[in-house]
């Protein structure tokens, strides 16, 4: 069975999907992501949707689920680069990702998950003194 | 008589053209056909002249179904006809009044020619009216499809130029609304908005709402949905240029934008800007001083 590489990034983790989601692949993406971050101490996951066509529900909601599990793990979940009518069709399908943080493409993500990092070692740091 | 009794009709029309021509124009002078400017009595004399000629060419093949190919010459001038009056203007009553005024001239000379039996003077009008009622509903459907296509024009070209996307600085743009938003209008609208999000890599987007003139719950929801697309792909929105009423109407409809939202176009770029970083400042001008 094929599965999405998940790339580390310094503190983050890269998913780039490149093929169309099937269900299957869409479920083990989402365990082999769950234990990534654990094993890495992942504070960032960046998924990169730039080439994926067609979205359901089930994809839609999968994106949810991956990115309530990394907040439970402290990972910050950025979707990045969806295309226009990808959006309009997770809006039509009433999935509008509000637990999701999304920007244009993988630059601005990364830029976005670090200064997120930055934020939250600042109130670490507060606390701590 | 050795022909078809519609041939011989037809022969009537031919011996008695330009009485029933002068008839014609009569009436249609007399129902106003000509008050309001749009067509000049030549111009009417010719398109009845030609219009009695087809008519008449067709009826000499012994026929009265207007569907049929002999009538195709009649159809194709009734067409072109009546598309011509329908861009130009011309009431629905004018353009079907020009085919059924022509019944009284028609029925006139066949009483006037003295030469048929009553028998055949009722059937030759039942025959008459069945073609000429046939052909004024003909008349009025390319009419009305004629009227139709403007209005779909005129929306298409609405919607082209109404849902501008505007780019206010790099990474800035704006997204003037004007007019009513229907979800087809919205559709054309998030998707103009995110196809220029992804060219320009455009951080924020403004939406103006000054000239929409109501807000309800549907447009509420169709903004919102727009809001949320732009999300989607990693922009943020604002909207600005809620009217008071505008404001309080959705207050009391229980509308909620949970979205930034300014009173003005200059205070949501004033808040993009600082998002990004980024001032507007006074420039100190510096006299030029000759040395």
């Amino acid at each position: 069975m094929d599965r999405i590489p998940i790339l580390k990034l310094g503190d983050a983790l890269l998913v780039t999907i490149q093929v169309d989601m099937h269900d299957r692949l869409a479920t083990a993406l989402e365990d082999d992501l769950t234990n990534k971050i654990v094993k890495h101490n992942a504070h960032g996951v960046l998924i990169d949707i730039s080439a994926l066509e067609i979205v359901d529900s089930f994809i839609g909601r999968m994106l949810d689920n991956i990115a309530a599990v990394s907040r439970v793990l402290d990972a910050e979940t950025v979707v990045v680069g969806m295309r226009p009518a990808v959006a309009i069709t997770l809006v039509e399908l009433g999935l509008s990702l509000a637990g999701v943080k999304t920007a244009l493409n993988v630059e601005r993500g990364m830029a976005l998950i670090q200064r997120h990092h930055v934020l939250e070692q600042g109130a670490d740091d507060d606390i701590a003194s | 008589m050795a022909r078809s009794p519609l041939a011989a009709l037809a022969q009537l029309i031919s011996e008695q053209e330009t009485t029933i021509l002068n008839d014609w124009l009569e009436l249609l002078a007399a129902a106003g056909s000509l008050e309001s400017g749009r067509i000049r009595e030549a111009e009417l004399r010719t398109q009845c002249g030609t219009f009695l000629k087809l008519f008449r060419v067709a009826l000499t093949d012994g026929d009265t179904d207007t569907n049929s190919a002999v009538y195709s010459g009649v159809r194709d001038n009734l067409s072109e006809l009546s598309r011509s009056r329908a861009t130009h203007g011309f009431s629905p009553r004018e353009t079907a009044s020009f085919i059924f005024s022509l019944k009284e001239p028609l029925f006139s000379a066949v009483n006037r020619s003295g030469k048929f039996g009553a028998a055949e003077v009722a059937q030759f009008i039942r025959q008459l009216t069945l073609a000429l009622d046939d052909l004024g509903l003909y008349t009025m459907e390319v009419y009305q499809k004629s009227r139709e296509q403007v209005i779909i024009r005129q929306q298409r070209e609405i919607s082209e130029l109404s849902t501008p996307v505007v780019k206010l600085w790099d990474g800035i743009l704006a997204l003037p609304l004007i007019g009513t938003l229907d979800s087809e209008r919205t559709q054309v609208v998030m998707e103009n908005l995110l196809q220029t999000i992804v060219d320009q890599a455009a951080e924020i987007a403004i939406i103006d709402i000054t000239g929409v003139p109501t807000v309800d719950t549907l447009t509420a929801q169709h903004l919102l949905k727009t809001v949320a697309a732009a999300r989607l792909m990693g922009a943020d929105c604002i909207v600005s240029g809620i009217r008071p009423q505008i404001a309080q109407t959705m207050v009391h409809l229980g509308v909620e934008l949970n979205v930034i939202s300014k009173a003005t176009l200059a205070d949501a770029f004033a808040v993009a800007l600082k998002r990004m970083s980024k001032a507007v400042v006074t420039v100190k001008t510096v006299t030029a001083q000759s040395s």
